[in-house]
């Protein structure tokens, strides 16, 4: 949020500030001074006051003078717009690395030790590069407080952008380029800790293990894996119909699904469940729009497809 | 044909020739009644559009759903989009009031090919049918926005290349109107009518006409890449197939970001006409004007990047687009500076042309005041694709062009009817829609600034304050435009019939009858030495 007290969220935010305080002062000064000047002269030469008119045809030195100073100003700006955004092209070499994936309709992070999340998890006082990469359409990664953007585009080379977080809080992250349908639920939250708390969440096995133990009940941890990667954006566990089926009672039931364009039933056992998750429109479910879910080949091992199933079981 | 005749001939209006009625007029290539033709057509689309827009902003009056699902919301805004970009604004001015009004400011009969020009008005048609079509036969309405990006647009739009070939063939109509009027006003003028004697809504249109021209065939160059990928499979803009969509969003905002300017150049035109007129003084700065419209038409072709700031462009490419973007803004500035020192001195009757003038730049300041945040690199980057970016276009392109329309059609309401406008009624709609937009628009500057995407269904409780406003001003605003249309038409029907030139002006179309006989003038006007569009004693 683009609020006072929140001004130093990052280290852009003050090049960024003082480029929108030169353009909106200089702006506001001559949106009212020629407001000003234009009601004067509606009021002061209208015709009850000044029954005839004067003929000017206009003046050479006027006209320099309202191109110069004009020109001059937008110098001004174009410079402080320029100084704002030049440090955000490139990052540090030191800067930690963390990869953000975009889909419909949701973003996911990846760390350097293969921790994967659906919060953007964040050190104080820390360059940060974040590496982009769109898995299907056009998003864009935007963080309000931070004052940073940036398109993700598939297919990319060198899609990042980076910043230096400077004070603990939680940041909304929104999807800036629309995206389809559900492009207004696609946001996350970027959550800044102190140096030492986030290398405690980092390496802290034990609180993986607590993690590990709240998963103990059957399935938990392939929820928790779903959550991470964003499966629930478009499939519900309800028996709401969203942009995908409903896991609602699957395992084991019947499908009608569409497979090369001929209709035919199956069961959903193991084999369909990783074949929906890696090459998910081979057997498109009937009703369905082909193409708007990606593959996930690359992004979950077979280890967690095993704990998704083990899930969906309890799904009834 | 002998004098005699041509004077005892009807008006344009009552004329009549081979055929009656409707037929009479969509066989007519008389440039008068073609504008009134592109008039009604597009008024026709304009409402669409405006009723599209209050249903999203009745949507977003609380979060969540109001009034319709996401699906709705997300083809409601790129068929309002569509229609208002390509349908509406983009012909707007120069197909309406250049059509009407060029050829009899010169001092022509017609313009250069009035077959050519009949042309136009169906391939708009034909444009307008072919677009709606392709938007409503196939999976439903469009849902990607009327910039229809790859690869989103090529996954969801089946349609999309008869939607963009729709485009390609409203562009036509475009190019052509463009090519005739610049025939028209080197060919036509009439003894006399100097370069520097023309209209400023002349100059306008011409420069006008040139983009016309020479960046619409963009358009069929896109229209070709996104043929050659959807037939035959070669990768241009489709990731998935090697291409690149950045590709595809420079094409796009080679021929869009010019089109801003067919939008508001012959809009800045008439505001240069009206200014002059009502304050019964030559206009400041004849010159000045002419050269800040032909910058604008010649240094509006390369700043597109200025779209494209987060998008992934080379660091050089951005802080070019930037400069040029910069430097763009000046002769807009030396404008506005011309028409206020126009009002010095002068002896002011404020009618309602000159309310919609005066708040023409008004809302224009703010408009391109606001240009400049996003021309600035740093502060682009926060407010790219927020709802500021939909505010600073509709200051533009509905405070701009929209409020120079109403100028205009308000200025030559008697000329084109020969009857005038209940001006009680027309102040009144006039205040009501000025207040309307101001509450509609304005919130949505701070939405932006706070974060605010755009294009979004739904949004976090923290927008809702702003966003009430903003519906509220819907409102506001509908009630101003029922007001301004119902005493128009009521007007065109049983206002009390115009003199031929009610306002004191010196351009030529008030020096014939209101409304003009079918061939304009009796006997060709001859420009003497002392004359001038602007000579006011």
């Amino acid at each position: 949020m683009y609020s006072p007290e929140i001004t130093q969220a990052s280290n852009f935010v003050k090049g960024v500030d003082q480029a929108f305080l030169v353009i909106l002062g200089i702006s506001f000064l001559f949106l009212i001074g020629l407001t000003v000047v234009m009601i004067w002269f509606l009021y002061r030469y209208n015709r009850k006051r000044n029954p005839v008119a004067t003929q000017i045809h206009g003046s050479t030195s006027l006209e320099i003078i309202w191109t110069v100073v004009p020109f001059l100003l937008t110098m001004v700006m174009f410079y402080y717009g320029w100084a704002g955004w030049k440090p955000m092209t490139k990052a540090p070499k030191d800067a930690m690395e963390i990869t953000v994936y975009g889909r419909m309709w949701n973003f996911n992070y990846e760390y350097a030790n293969g921790r994967r999340t659906d919060t953007l998890y964040l050190p104080k006082d820390q360059a940060v590069k974040l590496n982009l990469k769109a898995m299907d359409v056009l998003h864009s990664f935007y963080i309000p407080a931070f004052r940073v953007k940036q398109d993700m585009v598939p297919g990319k080379k060198d899609n990042f952008m980076w910043f230096e977080p400077q004070r603990v809080g939680n940041y909304e992250i929104f999807c800036t380029e629309y995206c389809g349908l559900s492009h207004s639920y696609m946001y996350s939250t970027a959550k800044v800790m102190e140096a030492a708390e986030f290398e405690k969440w980092m390496t802290d096995t034990t609180q993986l293990a607590a993690e590990v133990a709240a998963m103990e009940a059957p399935g938990a941890a392939g929820k928790k894996i779903m959550q991470n990667i964003g499966c629930f954006a478009c499939h519900t566990v309800d028996g709401t119909k969203l942009v995908g089926p409903s896991f609602k009672g699957i395992w084991g039931h019947e499908v009608s699904v569409i497979t090369d364009g001929q209709k035919r039933t199956i069961t959903v056992d193991e084999d369909y469940i990783k074949k929906s998750i890696y090459d998910p429109n081979a057997d498109l479910v009937d009703g369905f729009m082909k193409g708007l879910m990606v593959s996930y080949q690359g992004q979950l091992k077979d280890e967690d497809i095993a704990e998704i199933i083990e899930y969906l079981k309890t799904v009834k | 044909m002998h004098k005699e005749q041509a004077a005892n001939m009807s008006n344009y209006l009552t004329y009549q020739g081979k055929y009656k009625g409707l037929l009479g007029w969509i066989t007519s290539t008389d440039h008068k009644r073609i504008g009134l033709l592109y008039l009604y057509s597009i008024l026709t689309m304009f409402s669409v559009g405006v009723l599209l827009g209050l249903a999203m902003k009745l949507e977003l009056l609380a979060p969540g759903k109001t009034i319709m699902d996401a699906q709705t919301y997300n083809s409601t805004f790129t068929v309002h989009g569509v229609i208002m970009i390509f349908m509406v604004v983009v012909p707007g001015l120069p197909a309406v009031f250049g059509n009407f009004l060029m050829p009899i400011m010169i001092g022509a009969k017609d313009v250069a090919f009035p077959k050519l020009n009949l042309l136009s008005w169906y391939l708009y048609v034909a444009g307008v049918f072919l677009v709606l079509a392709a938007l409503f036969f196939g999976n439903g309405a469009p849902d990607t926005g009327w910039t229809f990006y790859a690869p989103y647009s090529f996954k969801t739009g089946t349609n999309l290349l008869p939607a963009v070939f729709g485009a390609f063939v409203l562009g036509f109509s475009s190019i052509l109107t463009g090519l005739n009027f610049l025939v028209t006003i080197h060919r036509m003028r009439c003894p006399g009518m100097k370069w520097t004697k023309l209209p400023l809504f002349v100059w306008t249109l011409y420069g006008t006409a040139w983009i016309q021209l020479l960046a619409t065939p963009v358009v069929g160059i896109t229209l070709v890449l996104i043929a050659l990928e959807r037939l035959f499979g070669v990768g241009v803009f489709d990731p998935a197939l090697g291409g690149d969509p950045i590709l595809y969003q420079h094409l796009f905002w080679i021929y869009s970001h010019p089109a801003v300017y067919i939008m508001i150049l012959p809009a800045m035109g008439a505001i240069s006409e009206i200014i002059p007129t009502f304050a019964q003084k030559q206009v400041f700065g004849y010159k000045a004007i002419i050269a800040s419209t032909m910058a604008i038409a010649f240094v509006g072709y390369l700043v597109w990047g200025h779209h494209m700031f987060t998008a992934g462009m080379s660091g050089t490419a951005q802080y070019y687009f930037s400069l040029l973007t910069f430097i763009v803004a000046i002769p807009s500035a030396i404008k506005v500076f011309n028409w206020i020192s126009t009002m010095y001195k002068g002896s002011i009757n404020v009618q309602t042309p000159l309310y919609w003038a005066a708040s023409f730049i008004f809302v224009f300041m703010i408009g391109g005041l606001s240009g400049l945040v996003l021309g600035a690199l740093a502060t682009d980057v926060h407010v790219h694709d927020t709802a500021f970016v939909v505010a600073h276009f509709h200051y533009i392109v509905f405070g701009g062009t929209g409020f120079a329309f109403m100028a205009a059609i308000h200025y030559w309401f008697p000329k084109i009817y020969g009857r005038m406008y209940d001006k009680g009624w027309a102040n009144a709609g006039w205040l009501v829609f000025f207040i309307g937009f101001l509450a509609l628009y304005t919130p949505m500057f701070y939405l932006g600034m706070m974060g605010m995407p755009r294009r979004y269904y739904d949004y976090m409780k923290e927008f809702q304050g702003g966003n009430i406003l903003s519906t509220f001003g819907s409102w506001i605003l509908a009630t101003g435009l029922v007001i301004i249309i119902v005493n128009l038409v009521k007007s065109a029907r049983h206002g009390t019939p115009a003199e031929m030139d009610p306002w004191h002006s010196k351009t030529l179309e008030w020096q014939v009858s209101s409304p003009p006989s079918v061939e304009n003038f009796d006997e060709i006007p001859e420009i003497a030495e002392n004359d001038g569009p602007y000579n006011y004693k």
